[in-house]
């Protein structure tokens, strides 16, 4: 074993960019994905049928193929398609947020269903409307209940958000890849960032328990 | 103040209340009794349309809430509900709990809502309580908080679904002490109960459910004293 992390030291704030990229992209992805897969959770337990199996096809179709497909028909075919030049970043935040949203949207609905009825029906018999109930009383419960899961598809997304390297966004993994390209070593930048995905994924996991305490508050 | 016409509530195949029609005049106190499965709670909930009528009219405050018409929120504003297993908001503290609905409903200021809630917290003697969630509570207090969350919305029309059912019966006192000062405001009260010494003592009529007919509509004296029919006669000598 002969590793040599010395030349690849002046590419390593090349590398640490990447951080950013990669952080961002993730983010953004949760965000919209979370609030896109809150609105189909909604659509899954309403009492109208066509709102119900469209949200119920649109998971289908999600799970049902692969991300990296996905990706690639959102990147590669979207100019075709609409003539739109994509850029690789958003094509991979678009794709990434429909995806999580199909994922998400299945347990946001768990999480609203186990949410006591008599929760629902004590904002009815206040005359709370729909919307104040969901957003006030009904979701923060239900997203308190689910966060270990949501921090999980957040996790999840950090990690795959590597599949972005394959149509050129200069994240983590692409950027150990061209390091690779320049040095002729592979394992060092490889190394390297594996190391800092594991440090980001643990802080991701410290972030979210501090944010689970927080929210137990009213227990 | 509330009149029910015909009512008849099924879920599926299955009837539950059957052509039930009575009146309770504004100020009047109702107690709704009955064995289990008799429809008492169904009937009661009917009243804010938490379960919807299969067929008949319910009219509170003189508005027909069964007519597709008619803006349910707003009849629910002015009929408070408090239920067997409390329901109150855990994410919230006591205080959260008797202000969110005035100010996210009625459109009262912070300052206007939290005096309400205070005035009320005083009046069921827990304004002590005020910033704790309601984890912290027992279950006495934890209904005597939703009796006075209810009554924030300041509702013409008081329903109770066996507010006592689930209490430890030490604490059965303290919710059934606040809910007799409750009869003496003169609010119009529904209240489906297993407490039959309190029905007695506190109500102007009593109703008597059994298999979803409403069998006996008298005063409390009449009633447990001489009721008319054998099924009331049999409950009573099984409860009494």
């Amino acid at each position: 074993m002969n590793l040599d992390f010395d030349q690849i030291i002046p590419s390593l704030p090349f590398i640490l960019n990447g951080i950013l990229v990669t952080l961002r992209f993730t983010l953004l992805s949760a965000l919209f994905g979370f609030t896109l897969g809150t609105l189909l959770s909604l659509l899954k337990i309403s009492n109208i049928k066509p709102l119900k199996w469209f949200a119920e096809f649109y998971t289908s179709i999600f799970r049902g193929t692969p991300l990296i497909l996905q990706l690639a028909l959102v990147y590669f075919a979207t100019p075709q398609l609409i003539g739109y030049k994509i850029s690789p970043i958003e094509a991979g935040v678009f794709t990434f947020s429909l995806n999580s949203a199909a994922y998400s949207s299945e347990t946001i609905r768990a999480g609203i269903m186990a949410v006591d009825k008599g929760q629902r029906e004590a904002s009815m018999s206040l005359g709370v409307p729909y919307r104040p109930m969901m957003l006030d009383i009904i979701l923060p419960q239900a997203f308190k209940n689910i966060l270990p899961a949501l921090v999980n598809e957040t996790i999840a997304l950090l990690k795959d958000s590597a599949l972005v390297s394959t149509i050129g966004v200069l994240d983590l993994m692409r950027r150990a890849q061209v390091v690779a390209g320049q040095t002729f070593l592979y394992f060092e930048p490889l190394l390297v960032v594996g190391v800092i995905y594991y440090v980001m994924v643990m802080g991701l996991t410290q972030a979210a328990n501090v944010l689970e305490r927080r929210m137990r508050r009213s227990d | 103040m509330i009149r029910i016409e015909h009512l008849v509530k099924s879920f599926g195949p299955l009837e539950v209340l059957k052509d039930i029609s009575t009146e309770v005049d504004s100020g009047e106190v109702v107690a709704i009794i009955g064995p289990s499965g008799s429809g008492k709670s169904t009937l009661l909930r009917c009243i804010n349309l938490l379960e919807v009528p299969t067929a008949g009219h319910i009219f509170v405050g003189g508005i027909d809430i069964t007519s597709p018409k008619c803006d349910i929120l707003k009849v629910r504003q002015n009929v408070g509900m408090v239920f067997q297993h409390f329901n109150l908001f855990p994410h919230k503290t006591v205080m959260g709990n008797l202000t969110y609905a005035p100010m996210k409903v009625r459109g009262l200021s912070k300052a206007d809502a939290s005096k309400i809630a205070m005035d009320l917290l005083n009046k069921v003697g827990l304004a002590e309580k005020a910033d704790q969630y309601p984890s912290r509570l027992s279950g006495g207090q934890k209904q005597r908080v939703a009796i006075a969350r209810a009554l924030a919305m300041e509702p013409d029309v008081m329903l109770f679904d066996e507010p006592t059912s689930a209490l430890d019966p030490e604490m059965v006192k303290e919710v059934l002490d606040v809910m007799k000062a409750l009869v003496r405001t003169g609010i119009t009260m529904a209240i489906v109960t297993h407490e039959m010494g309190f029905a007695r003592e506190v109500a102007n009529r009593v109703l008597f459910l059994d298999g979803g007919y409403l069998v006996e509509d008298a005063p409390p004296d009449v009633f447990f004293s001489a009721p008319k029919s054998d099924r009331a006669q049999q409950f009573l000598e099984k409860v009494l």
